[in-house]
C-alpha cells in the first residue's frame, strides 16, 4: 500500500505541532471557543453530546496491520478500549480529552494516520470499494486513483474553504459497492474500445435533500482525471451557494442550474485546467503511486472446495455462505469480518478485536485490511485453504458473526447516543432489530437485505439508500421512526420512498417485522430478494401490512 | 403540563474533559444533575447563563435546559437532556462495557 514519504511525514508533523500549540492556547484562554472551534474541526475533533470525538481518516478504507495495532493502542490508552468504524471509512474515538488529543495525533502520525480533512468545508476522505484490488468483477484497482486524489486535494490552496464539505468516492468495478451515486463526485472505472477511463457522476448526496448523482461525463480518459476534477471543484467553488448552508452542496448547484449548464461550465474550465496541466509529470507520479499498490504475490494454493470443513461444521458453513466474496484468484477468497454481532453497536471494535484482526491479516491475509462503508472489516486476500483456521480464531474474539448482507448487518449512525445533532437514537434500534430477528431465526430465510438507520435528517446512516431505511425524529418530544422502502445504493441507485407516519421506539421493531413477514408471503421464491419483490410489487402491499395492523391495534 | 411548573438549569461541557456538567448554586460545575441550581424565572436564568457562558476557560456551549422540579431534584423534560445525564444507552457504550 501507499507509504508516506518524507514530505508527507513532515507535513503531518508540522500540522500536529501547530495543533498542539492551538490546544495550549485554548486551554490558557488565549483563544476563544469561537476561534478554536474551526481549528479543532480541521483536525477532526468534534464536541459531541457527552464528550469530544476524534475522527481519524482511513483513506479509501485501506489499513495495514501496524496501523490497526496503533488504532487499538490509541483506543485503549485514550478512549475506553474501543473504536467506532463509520460509513465514511473513518474511525471515531468517542471519549478523548482535549488535553490528550495532540498526543493521540502524534501517535497516529507514527504510522501515517491523521485526522486532516475529516471535517470542514474541504474535500473529505476519499472512499473506495472495500473489495478494491481483490474483487473478481474489477476492471482495475481504484485505490491508486483515490490516493492521487487524496494528494491533490490535501491542503489544496484553493479548496480549503469550499461552500460546503465535498465527498468523493471511487469504484473500479461495475458492481458499485462505494455508493458513488450518493457522493458529490462519484468515479466509476469503465472500459471503452480497450481504453480504461472514468464515468464521472456529480451532484449526489443524502442529507436533508437527497439526490442521486448525474453523469457529467460518460467517459474520461484516466490521464485527464485531475484537471477534470479541478474543473468541477473550481466551477462549484464559484457557482455554489454560500448564502444558505442547506443549499450549499454541489447537489443543489446541479439541481438549480441543471446538469447541462454545469457540464458546459465545467468543460469550459477543463479546457483551461487541461492546458495548464503537466500530463507527463502526473503519469510518472501515478506510476510511482500505482507501484505501491501492487497486488501481493498470492501463494499457489489449492482451490480447496471447503467441502470437508463445510460438511463437518455447520457454524463454519453458515459463515462461509454469507461472509465470503469471490476473489479474482479462485484459490483465494475475500473475507468480511462482521462488526455486527447481534446486540452490539454496529461498527464498534474493541482494542483486543483490532489486534486480533491485525494479527490475522499478518498470518493469513498478506498484511492487508480494509474497512467498508458498511462498517465491517475486510481481509481482501485469504487462501481458501486457510479459511477454517481463520474462522476458528475469529470465533474466539466474537468476530465470526455470519450475517454479512443480512437483516442484522445494519448501518447505523451514532445517533443520540453520541451525536449532538441527533433527533433520536439509532444504535439501540439497530441492536433490537438484530436481536429480534435472531430470536425469530428468520435472518437466513429473509436473505439479502440492507437496513440503514440515521438519527436525524443529515442521513449519515445512508437511510435513503437502505432497502429499508429508518430515520429517527423528534416528534413533540418523543423519539419517532420514519420508514422508507426500496432505496438502493448500488449501481442502480434509488432513493427510498416514505411509507407514511412514523413509529415509536417500541413499535418500530414490530413494524419492521410486518414488512418482512409480508415479503416472505409475497416473494415468488427464495431467489427473489426483498428489493426485487419491492420493485415488482410497489409499496402498496407493504404499506398495507404496516398500517393495517396499526389501525387494528388502535381499534 | 403547564410551563409554570418547569424550571431551568444551566448545562455545558467541560472544556478540558468534554464531560456534561450543570451549574451549581455555588457557581461551580457538577457532573450530577441533582446538584444543579434551578431557576424559576426566565430573566434570572438568562442572567446566570450569561455569567456561566463567560467562564470560557472552563466550559463550552452553555445553554438553558427545562426541567421538572421533583423532591429528588430536577428531572429532564426532553429525552435529549435525559440522555445527556445518563450517557449513551447501556448497550451503546462499546462492546467492552456491554
Ligand atoms: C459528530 C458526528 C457527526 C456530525 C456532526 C455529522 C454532521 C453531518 C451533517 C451536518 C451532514 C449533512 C451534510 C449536508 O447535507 O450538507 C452529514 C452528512 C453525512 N455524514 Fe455525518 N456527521 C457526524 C457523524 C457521521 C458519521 C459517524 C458518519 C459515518 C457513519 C457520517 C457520514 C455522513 C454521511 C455518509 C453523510 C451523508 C452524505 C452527504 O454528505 O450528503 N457522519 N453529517
Ligand atoms: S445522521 Fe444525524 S444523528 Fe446521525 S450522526 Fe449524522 S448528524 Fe448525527
Amino acid at each position: 500500500m501507499y507509504v508516506y514519504d518524507d514530505f508527507d511525514r513532515d507535513f503531518l508533523a508540522e500540522r500536529n505541532r501547530q495543533f498542539r500549540a492551538q490546544v495550549e492556547r485554548r486551554l490558557s484562554g488565549a483563544l476563544t471557543e469561537e476561534e478554536f472551534r474551526p481549528l479543532r474541526l480541521m483536525n477532526g475533533l468534534y464536541l459531541q453530546l457527552h464528550a469530544y470525538m476524534l475522527r481519524v481518516a482511513i483513506p479509501y478504507g485501506t489499513l495495514n496491520p501496524v496501523q490497526m495495532h496503533k488504532l487499538a493502542d490509541v483506543g485503549e490508552r485514550w478512549d475506553r478500549g474501543y473504536g467506532h468504524f463509520t460509513t465514511r471509512q473513518n474511525i471515531q474515538f468517542n471519549w478523548p480529552q482535549l488535553v490528550d488529543v495532540p498526543d493521540m495525533l502524534d501517535a497516529l502520525a507514527e504510522v501515517g494516520l491523521h485526522a486532516i480533512q475529516t471535517s470542514g468545508n474541504t474535500i473529505r476522505n476519499v472512499t473506495a470499494d472495500h473489495f478494491a484490488g481483490a474483487a473478481a468483477d474489477e476492471i482495475a484497482d481504484p485505490r491508486p486513483w483515490a490516493e492521487l486524489i487524496r494528494q491533490w486535494s490535501t491542503d489544496h490552496p484553493e479548496f480549503q474553504f469550499l461552500p460546503r464539505k465535498f465527498k468523493i468516492a471511487v469504484t473500479g468495478a461495475p458492481n458499485d459497492r462505494a455508493v458513488t451515486r450518493a457522493h458529490d463526485i462519484g468515479l466509476r472505472m469503465v472500459r471503452r474500445d480497450g481504453e480504461t477511463g472514468f464515468e464521472l457522476i456529480v451532484g449526489g448526496g443524502l442529507g436533508r435533500t437527497p439526490m442521486i448523482g448525474k453523469v457529467i461525463r460518460d467517459f474520461l480518459p484516466t490521464g485527464d482525471l485531475l484537471p477534470y476534477l479541478e474543473a468541477i471543484v473550481a466551477t462549484y467553488n464559484l457557482l455554489g451557494r454560500r448564502d444558505n448552508k442547506f443549499k450549499a452542496r454541489i447537489k443543489i448547484t446541479v439541481h438549480e442550474n441543471g446538469i447541462d449548464r454545469v457540464r458546459e461550465l465545467v468543460e469550459a474550465r477543463f479546457a483551461e485546467t487541461r492546458a495548464e496541466f503537466d500530463a507527463d509529470a502526473m503519469a510518472a507520479h501515478f506510476a510511482h503511486i500505482a507501484a505501491q499498490f501492487a497486488p501481493p504475490a498470492l501463494r499457489a494454493a489449492d482451490p480447496a472446495p471447503l467441502d470437508t470443513a463445510r460438511a463437518a461444521d455447520p457454524i463454519f458453513r453458515a459463515w462461509a455462505d454469507t461472509n465470503l466474496h469471490p476473489h479474482r484468484d479462485p484459490s483465494h477468497a475475500i473475507v468480511t469480518i462482521s462488526l455486527k454481532a447481534h446486540g452490539e453497536t454496529p461498527g464498534d471494535a474493541t482494542s483486543e478485536q483490532m489486534r486480533a484482526i491485525a494479527d490475522l491479516a499478518e498470518t493469513y491475509g498478506y498484511g492487508e485490511i480494509r474497512i467498508s462503508h458498511e462498517q465491517n472489516v475486510i481481509l481482501p486476500h485469504v487462501a481458501r485453504a486457510d479459511l477454517p483456521a481463520l474462522h476458528a480464531t475469529l470465533r474466539r474474539y466474537g468476530l465470526a458473526t455470519a450475517n454479512v448482507g443480512l437483516v442484522s448487518d445494519i448501518i447505523a449512525c451514532p445517533g443520540m447516543d453520541y451525536c449532538a445533532l441527533a433527533t433520536a437514537r439509532s444504535i439501540p434500534i439497530a441492536q433490537d432489530i438484530a436481536l429480534h430477528f435472531e430470536r425469530l431465526k428468520l435472518e437466513h430465510d429473509i436473505g439479502p437485505l440492507k437496513i440503514k438507520i440515521s438519527g436525524c435528517i443529515n442521513a449519515c446512516g445512508h437511510h435513503h439508500v437502505g432497502h429499508i431505511g429508518i430515520l429517527g425524529l423528534d416528534r413533540a418530544g418523543v423519539e419517532t421512526y420514519q420508514i422508507t422502502l426500496g432505496g438502493d445504493g448500488s449501481e442502480d441507485a434509488t432513493l427510498g420512498e416514505r411509507t407514511g407516519p412514523g413509529f415509536s421506539a417500541e413499535k418500530i421493531i414490530p413494524a419492521i417485522e410486518r414488512i418482512l413477514r409480508s415479503y416472505l408471503d409475497l416473494r415468488q421464491s427464495r431467489e427473489e430478494s426483498f428489493l426485487a419483490a419491492y420493485r415488482r410489487l410497489g409499496a402498496a402491499p407493504f404499506k398495507a401490512a404496516l398500517y393495517h395492523e396499526e389501525k387494528a391495534d388502535a381499534a | 403540563m403547564s410551563s409554570e411548573t418547569l424550571v431551568q438549569v444551566i448545562t455545558a461541557n467541560l472544556l478540558r474533559e468534554g464531560h456534561v456538567v450543570w451549574l451549581t448554586p455555588e457557581g461551580g460545575w457538577s457532573r450530577d444533575l441533582a446538584g444543579a441550581q434551578c431557576f424559576a424565572g426566565r430573566p434570572a436564568a438568562e442572567a446566570a447563563l450569561a455569567r456561566a457562558a463567560a467562564q470560557t476557560d472552563v466550559v463550552v456551549g452553555a445553554y438553558l435546559a427545562s426541567m421538572r422540579p421533583t423532591p429528588a431534584g430536577p428531572e429532564p423534560v426532553h429525552f435529549r437532556e435525559a440522555f445527556r445525564r445518563a450517557g449513551p444507552s447501556a448497550r451503546a457504550r462499546g462492546v467492552t462495557q456491554a
